[in-house]
C-alpha cells in the first residue's frame, strides 16, 4: 500500500515539475486548457457541486500557487509582526479561503472560453503578468491577469486579477483593520470561524 | 422631464448629506472617512436587494431563456452605447469613441435595434466608460468612497458622474412614462441577474461583506479609469 502511494505521489510530483518548466503564458494555458474541460464535461460541478469543484482545484491549481506569497502580499507591512507559526497558519487558512472562493467560481461556470495572451518573456526576468480574457457570449469580456514569480521549483502564481481586481490585495484593508483591533492572532481566529462557516469543504493536506 | 430634475436632486441631496457627515463617523480608513453611514447605507441596500430585486431577478433569471436575456442585454448595452462612446470622445480617445457610435450604428440596424450585438462579430469591441471615468481621466481625485442609498457603492467622484449619467440616459428621459418606468424596471432586473453569480462568490471570499465590496469597488474603478492598465499598488513592506 505503502510503494502505491509512494508511486502515485511521485507521478504527482513528476506533473508538477514538468508543468512547473513551462513558460509562464504557456502554463497558465495547460491548466486552464485542463480545468476547464473537467469543469464542461462535469454536470455537478456545474450545478453547484463545490465539494467536487474544491476537490479540483486542490488537485490542478492550487500546485501552480505560491500562498505564502499571496498571505505576505495581503498582510502587508502587517506581516512582519507575525512570528513563522503565525505565518504559516495564516497561509494555511487563508489557502482554504482562496480554494473555497475559486471553487465557488467554478461552479459558475457557463460556456465561457478563455483566451491566452502570449507573453514575450524577457532573459531572466522572474515576475510577470500574464494576461488573460474570458469571452462570454453575449456579455463583455471580462480581464483576467496573472502574476508570477520564479522560484526554484518554477513558476508560481501570487496574485490574480479579475476586472482589474485583485484577489489577494482586496483583503488587505480588512486584514489591516482586524490587526489593528485584536492582533494577529485576531486575524488568524477570523479566518479560522470564516473557514469553518458555511459550507464546508475538505481540503487535504 | 420633471422627474428626472427630481431625481437630479434627491442624488445631489444624498451627495450633500454624505458630504456634511463627514467627520462624524469615525473610521481608520482613509479613503472611507464617513464609514459609519456607509455601513448603514449598506446594510439598507443589502436589505433592500434581499427583499425586493434579487429575489425577482432569480425569478427573472430562471423563466427567460438564455438567448432572451442576451438580447435584453445587449438591447440596454446598444442604448448605453451612445454615452459611452460620447465619454470615449470627451476622454479624447477618438478611435475608441468612434467605434462606439459605430457599434450603435451597426447594431441599432443589423442588429435589430440592438437586441443582436453583431458590431462585436465585426470586431468592434464593447467599451466600458461613463462620466466619474472621464472626471477621472481628466485628473479629478476620487474623494472619499460614499455608498449612495439604492444605487450602491461609488466615491464623490464617481457620485457626480452618476448625475450626469442619470441625466443623459436616454431611457430614463423617455417622454412616454409607462413606457420609460418598464424599460427602467426591465433593464434593473436584467443588470441585477447578469450579477447573481458573483454575489455567490462574494458570499465566499468576504470576511466582511461591506469592506470586501468597498476595496473590490475601488480597484475596479482605478482599472477602468486606466481602461484596464492600472499601475500595480505598492506592496507596502
Amino acid at each position: 500500500m505503502k510503494s502505491v502511494v509512494a508511486f502515485v505521489s511521485s507521478i504527482l510530483i513528476a506533473t508538477v515539475v514538468m508543468a512547473n518548466d513551462m513558460a509562464p503564458d504557456a502554463l497558465i494555458k495547460s491548466v486552464s486548457g485542463e480545468v476547464l474541460e473537467i469543469v464542461r464535461a462535469d454536470k455537478d460541478i456545474q450545478s453547484g457541486n463545490t465539494k467536487k469543484a474544491a476537490d479540483l482545484v486542490e488537485r490542478k491549481i492550487a500546485p501552480n500557487f505560491d500562498f505564502l506569497h499571496m498571505t505576505r502580499l495581503a498582510l502587508g507591512r502587517d506581516w512582519r509582526q507575525a512570528s513563522t507559526e503565525q505565518q504559516k497558519a495564516l497561509a494555511n487558512e487563508f489557502q482554504i479561503l482562496l480554494v473555497r472562493t475559486y471553487s465557488r467560481a467554478l461552479t459558475e461556470y457557463k460556456n465561457q472560453t478563455i483566451d491566452i495572451k502570449p507573453l514575450a518573456l524577457k532573459v531572466g526576468e522572474t515576475d510577470v503578468k500574464v494576461r488573460s480574457e474570458i469571452k462570454q457570449p453575449g456579455a463583455k469580456s471580462i480581464q483576467l491577469d496573472y502574476y508570477l514569480q520564479k522560484d526554484t521549483t518554477g513558476w508560481k502564481i501570487y496574485d490574480i486579477e479579475v476586472a482589474g481586481i485583485s484577489l489577494v490585495t482586496n483583503y488587505r484593508e480588512s486584514f489591516a483593520s482586524e490587526v489593528r483591533n485584536s492582533g494577529i492572532d485576531g486575524l488568524l481566529k477570523s479566518l479560522q470561524t470564516k473557514n469553518k462557516s458555511g459550507d464546508t469543504v475538505a481540503i487535504k493536506k | 422631464m420633471k422627474t428626472l430634475s427630481v431625481r437630479v436632486k434627491s442624488v445631489a441631496l444624498m451627495l450633500l448629506v454624505a458630504g456634511l457627515t463627514t467627520g462624524c463617523a469615525t473610521s481608520g480608513e482613509a479613503k472611507d472617512p464617513i464609514e459609519g453611514f456607509n455601513r448603514a447605507v449598506f446594510s439598507f441596500n443589502d436589505g433592500l436587494d434581499k427583499m425586493v430585486l434579487k429575489p425577482v431577478a432569480k425569478g427573472y433569471d430562471a423563466v427567460l431563456p438564455n438567448p432572451v436575456r442576451t438580447g435584453v442585454t445587449n438591447f440596454f448595452g446598444n442604448v448605453a452605447d451612445v454615452f459611452v462612446g460620447v465619454n470615449n470622445l470627451l476622454q479624447g480617445k477618438l478611435t475608441a469613441g468612434a467605434s462606439d457610435l459605430g457599434r450603435v450604428a451597426v447594431n441599432s440596424t443589423i442588429g435589430l435595434l440592438g437586441v443582436l450585438d453583431v458590431a462585436s462579430n465585426m470586431g468592434l469591441e464593447k467599451h466600458d466608460e461613463d462620466f466619474g471615468q472621464t472626471f477621472g481621466r481628466w485628473g479629478v481625485g476620487s474623494g472619499a468612497y460614499v455608498v449612495v442609498p439604492v444605487f450602491g457603492p461609488r466615491t464623490v467622484r464617481d457620485t457626480v458622474g452618476l448625475v450626469l449619467d442619470v441625466a443623459a440616459d436616454p431611457v430614463a428621459n423617455l417622454d412616454h412614462v409607462p413606457t420609460r418606468n418598464i424599460l427602467v424596471a426591465v433593464r434593473l432586473v436584467n443588470d441585477r441577474a447578469d450579477l447573481l453569480p458573483a454575489d455567490k462568490v462574494i458570499e465566499e471570499a468576504a470576511l466582511d461583506k461591506y469592506s470586501y465590496v468597498r476595496d473590490a469597488y475601488l480597484q475596479r474603478r482605478r482599472s477602468l479609469i486606466h481602461d484596464g492598465n492600472a499601475p500595480r499598488e505598492a506592496e507596502s513592506q
